[in-house]
């Protein structure tokens, strides 16, 4: 571990002695070829922070309120198998998402959602551009699809782990289902519902290749996201874009 | 409020579900004999198979698993048997590992590069499956320190009791009796490792060729897949949903097989401690 965080700095410190690390942060400009080298990783910040923004504000309530419907209202059989499929699915290779945003999920979106959002509120700058489907609001929900299973598995096991006596305190001050919810189950798992969201977001920060796939791969000043139907890039899919041409490039030699 | 969770619920199958009826739908006519076992063929003709793959796939993970496992499983062992004695490296133990499942798998395939693919001259399998494991040791650790956690007290001072040595009571009564949750915490990690795309490319890169030494460049299938989308024929579309399929399948086996494997023992094994 510490040998991984030694290599990290020690590659980081080139780029950061050479632009110094202001610029880099809110440098604009990349550019990889020889001799021009400037490398500004602003777009790709702001990319990272809105698609997992779009990501964690539908993937958390949806998540908590699946795993307070398992674990409260479906106490049969039909429960039991729903948490076994969430895990199965928490387990499905993010490349399989990312390979279903791009042949499948990208036209529905474009169709039902974006066009007539587009069409209805064009005026506001946020659906201002074109949908094309290959955005950031694809990457983030998308994102927010992979992270549910997850997201929901770990907040079903907190859920789980609260003692039954706090919940049938809440019904005994003559609490309803949602007022025993509300009072009972929330505050006490307030930590670990933050602790599953945070794994969560941890995925979705550090997810490459799906949001490689849909993200739409701008560079430069254009990957800053102007609207949400903008195509960008964030800081692990330009790792990776990156990369490709640089290997390529290598091997080539 | 009940009718909104169960929206919520519906929301979160539809995509799920369709993800796993399209990757069926569309991989199914991809599969035969000759795409499991042959080399890629020629860009967009739709010919050759995802053999290599599959190869590099079962080799890089099968390797990381043999570098991961035992660690992940020792380092649980340490720190809920053996840390009491020194509770601060412990602590600090605990945050690297949590810290080490935080960090993107891509800066992990960063760091196996620079190290392992610059220092050895090539891309690798090794490295692949030294980066993998990186990957697996936090995720087996965690588990299997929770679960040993699990196993009572009284246990381990009953084998005290009859005067077992320390490592005899660790390794008889507490590895042996928190085996299934252990292996839980092993086949998690493998599955998540077998779907990990972003580090293979730093570290595996991907080839056409079948397996040629430990220090040589593979395929897999998380690559295979990823290259195959990205290609701009339908052929090769169809043949990333087989290799999806084909990922897929490969995972939920594993995981169904080893979840009922690890059913029986613990059943035999409760059987036998009480």
């Amino acid at each position: 571990m510490v040998a991984l965080a030694y290599f990290c700095f020690k590659r980081r410190f080139h780029t950061y002695f050479q632009e110094g690390c202001f610029n880099f942060v809110i440098g604009t400009d990349w550019n990889a070829v020889e001799g021009r080298e400037s490398f500004g990783a602003l777009p790709y910040i702001i990319g990272t922070l809105v698609s997992s923004t779009i990501a964690m504000a539908i993937a958390v309530p949806i998540s908590v309120g699946i795993a307070i419907f398992i674990t409260e209202m479906m106490k049969n059989k039909f429960g039991t198998i729903l948490s076994f499929v969430v895990e199965l699915l928490a387990a499905v290779p993010s490349i399989i998402y990312g390979l279903w945003g791009l042949f499948v999920f990208r036209f529905w979106i474009r169709d039902y959602v974006e066009e007539p959002l587009h069409n209805t509120f064009g005026g506001f700058p946020l659906f201002a551009q074109a949908p094309f489907g290959l955005d950031v609001f694809t990457a983030g929900i998308i994102l927010a699809i992979m992270i549910i299973p997850i997201i929901t598995a770990v907040s079903r096991e907190v859920i789980k782990a609260i003692p039954h006596s706090q919940k049938e305190a809440a019904y005994a001050l003559g609490a309803t289902r949602w007022e025993m919810v509300k009072t009972a189950i929330l505050p006490a798992s307030k930590t670990g519902l933050m602790g599953a969201t945070f794994l969560g977001l941890g995925r979705a920060i550090g997810e490459t290749m799906l949001v490689t796939l849909v993200i739409g791969n701008a560079i430069g000043l254009a990957a800053i996201p102007t609207s949400l139907f903008s195509q960008s890039q964030t800081l692990s899919s330009i790792i990776a874009n990156e990369f490709l041409n640089e290997a390529s490039n290598d091997l080539h030699l | 409020m009940t009718v909104l969770l169960f929206v919520f619920v519906i929301i979160a199958i539809i995509p799920l579900a369709s993800i796993l009826f399209e990757v069926v739908k569309n991989g199914v006519g991809a599969l035969s004999f000759e795409f499991l076992t042959s080399p890629p063929g020629a860009l967009g003709s739709g010919e050759g198979g995802i053999g290599p793959a599959i190869q590099g796939t079962l080799i890089a993970v099968g390797i990381a698993s043999l570098i991961g496992a035992p660690v992940g499983v020792l380092a649980g062992v340490y720190l809920s048997e053996y840390s009491s004695s020194s509770k601060h490296f412990a602590y600090f133990l605990r945050l690297f590992n949590d810290v080490l499942t935080g960090i993107p798998s891509i800066v992990i395939g960063i760091t196996g590069y620079i190290a392992l693919v610059l220092t050895l001259g090539s891309f690798s399998i090794i490295a692949g499956a030294f980066v993998l494991s990186i990957i697996m040791i936090p995720i087996v650790a965690r588990v299997s320190e929770e679960t040993l956690k699990l196993v009572p007290n009284t246990l381990r001072e009953a084998a005290y009791g009859l005067g077992l040595p320390k490592w005899k009571v660790v390794w008889h009564i507490v590895i042996k009796g928190s085996k299934s949750g252990i292996l839980t915490g092993i086949v998690l990690a493998i599955s998540r490792v077998a779907g990990e795309t972003a580090p293979l490319i730093m570290t595996i890169l991907g080839t056409s060729l079948f397996f040629s030494g430990l220090n040589s460049p593979v395929d897999a299938l998380p690559l295979r897949i990823w290259r195959l989308a990205s290609q701009p024929y339908p052929a090769a579309h169809e043949q990333g949903w087989g290799a999806a399929l084909v990922l897929i399948l490969l995972i939920l086996a594993m995981s169904v097989a080893l979840r009922m494997f690890a059913q029986k023992r613990s059943i035999t094994l409760f059987k036998g401690t009480t």
